[in-house]
């Protein structure tokens, strides 16, 4: 890259008091750590951040973190560092999250899991306060990412400090007071003066800043995107150059974000702006490796067109990278045929090919037809052109489509209008006035523009006069201009997640001064539950979501529509108060019935209609299987979680991470089965009882000899937590006939064994100091013990109880449980009671017959035994009790014949705060 | 007004042993803990050996003498637990801020005197900063294992708090030690900077951490590289090891701070491991002979004794001390 002639032109001073040459001094590395040491210097090659545990990058997580699934969301770090993650960066900012209780939630769980925590943490968050928080409880030296000028120096400063006193290195954004640094100049006259301002002001050691000099897309078929990796590039190339010891950074899939959709170029486009980047000095950055193709392994056609674009070696690099990105696609390369036939289709389908393809050829040829063929003009608008454009939305929301194609789209729509607008001003009615004057406006402190653009030509080509404002735009100008301009809409935009906090702010003021507009919002992080939550009830006016760009003229025209505008806008204060007390309803502060009232919400099925299936057999009896027999119904994926290796078999022993380590373990593990089952090392021992029951005085089961005699009584529990309309509080006495309803059901109980033999085994293999073996002796019986409670609940279902003598399932069906009737554990979510247990040893004489015993903790000894409950009603389900409240306690314990300390203890996990 | 930084360049320094292990002679009972000021205390304070720093000062100034006496050139405060967190086991948070006060008088008057006898050999006082009885990073729930019994500000609010009674007192350097959880020494850090800030000091800083068993790491699992990255942002005069191991154990993992690090390097273990009975038996020609090594191989700046050691064991690392080089700061560190 040629960048002399560039730094004669940069007004800033090429001379530098900082400036040693790197030749002659050595770099200083930049250390971190967290239970080890990292260090980054000279001979270090790339140091990948890993980036699956931020929200707003990966849904999943968000999804986790949301449902405070903590213990999956630490699999995802660990899976992460595994997978070769050198530092994990955590992100917790999201519009609906208490971030910085999320932050330091998982930074300490963190801290307890030696195989995560070993790798220094980057602390990710536009909020300092939950930055604050994260360096508060992370005993390693880890990164902040990010601070900026863009607040001021003060504040800039301030950060620093306190980052420096707390022990961290630093991402320092490439953003000042004016904005985010879009050019080579920008980026290098940002970087260098927050370099001096920490250096010079606070002494904050020059290895441990790391700048961020912001990765944009490129192909964005934008003019002004064209040099952004470029200008990217040679940044990276001056900041290494000019200000000794410093790093480099940043997020690398930005690059490829117009591709999105289309992950062959993607990946390979994040690789190669990588190689370069690294070649211009890039130290580290953020990088999903799933998202990354192998530089050298790129198809050097691609490859050519890619680095074109990168690095804007042609004019027409982007259209050629699109053409080419179609063929890699695998549905692209349409031949002459093809493209003659789509023209034979109905008008409404030309248009929509016209628009999703954005081809212009024949849109003014369509549109007149249009025309012709409907009374006015606007209705073509309207109806065709509008139609091909929700496809478009569809196809662009779904990541179908990418940018530079929407982009595209739009210009096919523009001259369509362009075309009727004549005919339409010839009209000379009302409809010749503008649509309306809609007001756009990317909100403060955001500088993300693409989407909001696209709408503004949306709605450009749908007659309404649009006043884009820009980005970063202060609320008082917004509010200003809706008012001087006599706006009709504002619609607010915005890409990271504190741009929600500013359209709050927003609201509120409109509020304030009393005004009516109607508000719209858009961008990747807002979110229908967001304004539903948190915007629309700071607005006594209108506020809507709009999804993506083709919606808005939909929305725009239903907001001003002198006829139904009043009309809609109650329909939506109606949704978003609904959808908002469903939220509230769903988020941690749970609501809970009484017990009373959680009864009377009971699951009722309709047993007039329905009569249980009289079993076969009735009353006890041991049950003899080979280990032969149990072999296919091995569920074997919880067999590789107990290994730690996570994944679904069989799909497992391909996966890329773990696929080899799992098909090694795999063989060994049939290898060891075999011998378990030629060799006879382990004996399978089961017993199953099946009673006439009834269900009693609400939540209990009674259990009747064929004379009728009360033999005992399962206590099952409720769920207590107030549930959506429609949803019931269920136990699992639902599941069966109530006394009252006259009619007979019936019940079973089991026990099942593979587990006598299993600790001398192990012991001998531990005496042998062959742990490997031991725990593989343990994982095979635990497995042979579950499929033994598959086979038996399977004979149940057919021949023992046999109302399912029908059924015909695969061994995969049995594991996804698509058979009918449920076989419950005590101890499991459905019933977490594990004194049931006693309750089924007493009723089948387990201890006496096969030998399995309770423990005092009412574990199952041999632990390789599973037992439960049988449930053969069609209707009957596994749900988890959730938690239960005091007042279920006490009833429970008086049932039970128990004191409520005792009963508090056993159900413990389960009792709500 | 003579300078710790100057004697470090020119010598290996020569830190006390432990105090503990010097009161347990005096057999002092539950009276004797209270002293006239806390007779009619309502909670029990035998054992509260910071305590005597108020109730039995003389004693305390005794044994700082006999470390000075037999050589040594720097004895900690009678602070290690001069907290409101560690104090609140005795119901005594409200006396922390006079405590570190009178224990660093207590050692800076002793130290004068010594000085005062030889210009040629000043001696210092460190003022003892312990890790408390909490830990940040780790919990002690091991069914909540994001449970935190302590947080980052708690400590540094405790720690602001014992590190201004100490300066005020008239300590000449602060020593962070026996360090098992880095966070809690980075919030002890924190404060240290802000105090130092606001009075516009610049007290050094010296820090100790202790490396629990043979696995090489610290409680709170960092290893040694870790741990000294981890503290390193604070410029201190010097960092290393105590406790939990005997001298010969210690070596390996001092070697590695020495390597790395850009301050002084310090030392001060165990005598030995503790018996069945718990007690330390290993004698002072036995240390003798271990920390010689440590100076053979140049890799230390200040020696000293931790849990079991006397006067005796800091009498012969004196002795050996005199006849090494000082470890030289190596260029290639860390930061």
């Amino acid at each position: 890259m040629e960048i002399n002639e560039m730094d004669t032109k940069n007004k800033q001073p090429v001379l530098d008091t900082h400036k040693i040459t790197t030749n002659n001094e050595q770099r200083k590395p930049l250390v971190l750590s967290g239970l080890e040491p990292l260090v980054i210097d000279e001979n270090t090659n790339f140091v990948n951040v890993g980036e699956r545990t931020n929200v707003t990058g990966s849904r999943k997580f968000l999804r986790l973190i949301k449902e405070e699934k903590y213990d999956e969301a630490l699999e995802v770090a660990r899976a992460q560092v595994e997978g070769g993650a050198q530092i994990i960066d955590i992100n917790m900012d999201e519009g609906m999250l208490d971030g910085k209780y999320a932050m330091v939630k998982f930074l300490n769980l963190i801290a307890a899991e030696p195989d995560i925590a070993r790798v220094p943490i980057m602390i990710d968050s536009s909020k300092w306060e939950i930055i604050e928080a994260g360096l508060q409880v992370v005993q390693g030296k880890g990164v902040v990412n990010s601070i900026s000028l863009k607040e001021g120096e003060e504040q800039f400063l301030h950060h620093a400090k306190l980052i420096k006193r707390y022990g961290a290195a630093v991402i320092v954004m490439a953003f000042d007071e004016v904005g985010q640094a879009d050019s080579y100049e920008r980026r290098i006259e940002i970087c260098k003066r927050s370099y001096d301002i920490l250096v010079d002001k606070i002494n904050f050691p020059p290895q441990d800043i790391i700048f961020d000099p912001n990765i944009f897309p490129v192909g964005t078929g934008m003019e002004e995107h064209r040099q952004n990796a470029v200008d990217f590039f040679r940044a990276t190339k001056w900041i290494r150059e000019n200000l000794p010891h410093a790093h480099i950074s940043g997020g690398v899939s930005n690059v490829s974000f117009s591709f999105r959709g289309n992950n062959t170029v993607r990946e390979a486009m994040n690789a190669a702006f990588l190689y370069h980047g690294i070649q211009h000095g890039m130290t580290m950055g953020i990088v999903n490796p799933e998202m990354l193709e192998i530089y050298d392994e790129i198809d050097k056609e691609l490859l050519e067109y890619i680095e074109d674009v990168l690095l804007d070696r042609r004019d027409d690099a982007t259209e050629r990278l699109l053409d080419y990105a179609e063929t890699v696609k695998g549905n692209g390369k349409t031949n002459e045929k093809q493209a003659q036939e789509w023209r034979s289709g109905t008008l409404q389908e030309r248009i929509t090919h016209s628009l999703v393809k954005g081809v212009l050829e024949f849109v003014e040829e369509d549109a007149e037809e249009a025309r012709q063929s409907v009374a006015k003009p606007i209705e073509v608008i309207e109806g065709y052109l509008m139609n091909g454009m929700n496809v478009v939305g569809d196809l662009f929301g779904s990541g179908k489509m990418f940018l530079p194609q929407v982009v595209k789209s739009a210009r096919v729509m523009k001259k369509a209008v362009a075309y009727l607008l004549p005919f339409i001003e010839a009209e000379k009615d009302e409809t010749s006035r503008s649509a309306g004057k809609i007001l756009m406006a990317t909100v403060k402190g955001d500088v993300h523009d693409i989407g909001k653009n696209i709408v503004s030509v949306v709605l450009g080509c749908n007659n309404y006069e649009v006043v884009d404002l820009g980005v970063m735009v202060p609320p008082e100008k917004i509010i200003q201009t809706a008012i001087d301009q006599e706006v009709d809409i504002i619609g607010l935009s915005g890409l990271i997640t504190p741009s929600l906090d500013e359209m709050v702010y927003l609201a509120k003021e409109l509020e304030k001064l009393n005004l009516s507009i109607p508000v719209m919002i858009g961008g990747a992080t807002t979110s229908r539950a967001h304004t539903a939550v948190k915007i629309a009830p700071e607005y006594s006016k209108t506020v809507v979501h709009v999804n993506d760009a083709s919606r808005a003229v939909n929305v725009a025209s239903n907001l001003l529509n002198p006829k139904s505008k009043e009309e809609y806008g109650l329909s939506l204060k109606t949704e978003y108060d609904k959808l908002r007390e469903g939220f509230l309803n769903r988020s941690r502060e749970k609501n809970f019935l009484t017990i009373a009232q959680a009864r009377d919400n009971k699951l009722r099925l309709d047993w007039e209609q329905f009569t249980p299936f009289k079993p076969n057999f009735i009353g006890v009896k041991e049950v003899s299987v080979t280990l032969e027999e149990l072999l296919p119904y091995i569920d074997w994926t919880p067999f590789f979680r107990s290994w730690e290796l996570h994944g679904k078999y069989p799909a497992i022993l391909e996966d890329e991470v773990v696929g080899k380590e799992a098909t090694k373990l795999f063989a060994e593990a049939k290898e060891m089965l075999n011998s378990i089952v030629n060799e006879k090392w382990l004996t399978a021992k089961g017993i199953l009882g099946i009673f006439p029951a009834n269900q009693v005085d609400d939540d209990d089961i009674q259990l009747y000899d064929e004379a009728g005699n009360e033999l005992n009584r399962f206590l099952t529990l409720r769920q207590q937590s107030e549930k959506n309309k429609r949803a019931n509080n269920i136990a699992l006495a639902d599941f069966i006939a109530p006394k009252e309803s006259g009619k007979q059901d019936y019940m079973g109980a089991f026990c099942v064994t593979t587990g006598f033999g299993v600790d001398e085994i192990s012991d001998e293999y531990v005496k042998n100091l062959d742990d490997y073996n031991s725990i593989m002796i343990k994982a095979l019986a635990d497995r042979l013990a579950e499929a033994f409670a598959e086979y038996l609940h399977e004979k149940v279902r057919k021949e023992i109880w046999g109302y399912a003598s029908e059924e015909n399932l695969s061994n995969e069906e049995l594991i996804k449980e698509t058979y009918k009737g449920i076989r419950p554990a005590p101890g499991y979510p459905a019933c977490p009671d594990h004194l049931e247990k006693k309750t089924i040893w007493k009723l089948l004489k387990v201890e006496e017959t096969i030998g399995v015993k309770l423990t005092d903790s009412l574990a199952m000894w041999p632990a390789s035994s599973v037992s439960g409950y049988y449930f053969a009603n069609p209707e009957s389900k596994y749900f988890g009790l959730g938690k239960i409240k005091e007042d279920q306690v006490v009833d429970y314990a008086q049932r039970r014949g128990i004191s409520v300390e005792e009963a508090t203890k056993w159900l413990n996990p389960n009792i709500a705060d | 007004m003579k300078d710790i930084r100057k004697e470090l360049e020119k010598r290996i320094l020569v830190l006390d042993g432990a105090m503990g292990t010097m009161l347990q002679q005096y057999k002092f009972t539950e009276a004797d803990f209270r002293g006239e000021r806390f007779k009619d205390f309502e909670h029990p304070l035998q054992g509260n050996n910071d305590l005597l720093s108020l109730t039995q000062p003389k004693a305390i100034a005794e044994v700082h003498a006999k470390y000075f006496e037999v050589g040594a050139d720097i004895v900690e405060t009678n602070t290690f637990s001069g907290t409101t967190i560690a104090m609140a086991d005795y119901h005594l948070e409200d006396i922390v801020y006079e405590l570190n006060y009178e224990s660093a008088k207590i050692a800076k008057k002793v130290a004068d005197e010594f000085t005062a006898r030889n210009s040629e050999k000043p001696r210092f006082v460190a003022g003892a900063i312990g890790p408390t009885n909490r830990t940040a990073s780790m919990s002690p729930d091991v069914n909540d294992p994001g449970y935190r019994a302590i947080t980052f500000e708690e400590l540094r609010i405790a720690y602001k708090q014992q590190v201004e009674g100490l300066i005020d007192g008239g300590v000449d350097v602060l020593l962070v030690e026996t360090i098992f959880d880095t966070l809690n020494a980075k919030a002890a850090l924190f404060a240290i900077e802000e105090v130092k800030e606001e009075r516009n000091i610049d007290t050094p800083v010296m820090v100790s951490g202790t490396i629990t068993d043979a696995s090489g790491r610290t409680l709170s699992g960092q290893t040694a590289e870790a741990f000294l990255i981890s503290i390193s942002h604070i410029p201190l005069l010097s960092v290393g090891f105590n406790c939990a191991l005997g001298a010969d154990q210690l070596l390996p993992y001092v070697k590695r701070l020495s390597q790395k690090s850009p301050f002084y390097i310090s030392a001060y273990p165990n005598a030995g491991l503790p018996n069945h009975f718990g007690e330390y038996d290993q004698t002072a020609e036995e240390m003798q002979k271990m920390i010689r090594d440590y100076m053979e191989q140049n890799v230390v700046n200040i020696v000293g004794g931790c849990c079991g050691t006397t006067p005796e064991h800091i009498k012969m690392l004196a002795e050996i001390a005199q006849e090494y080089t000082p470890r030289k700061i190596y260029e290639e560190s860390f930061s």
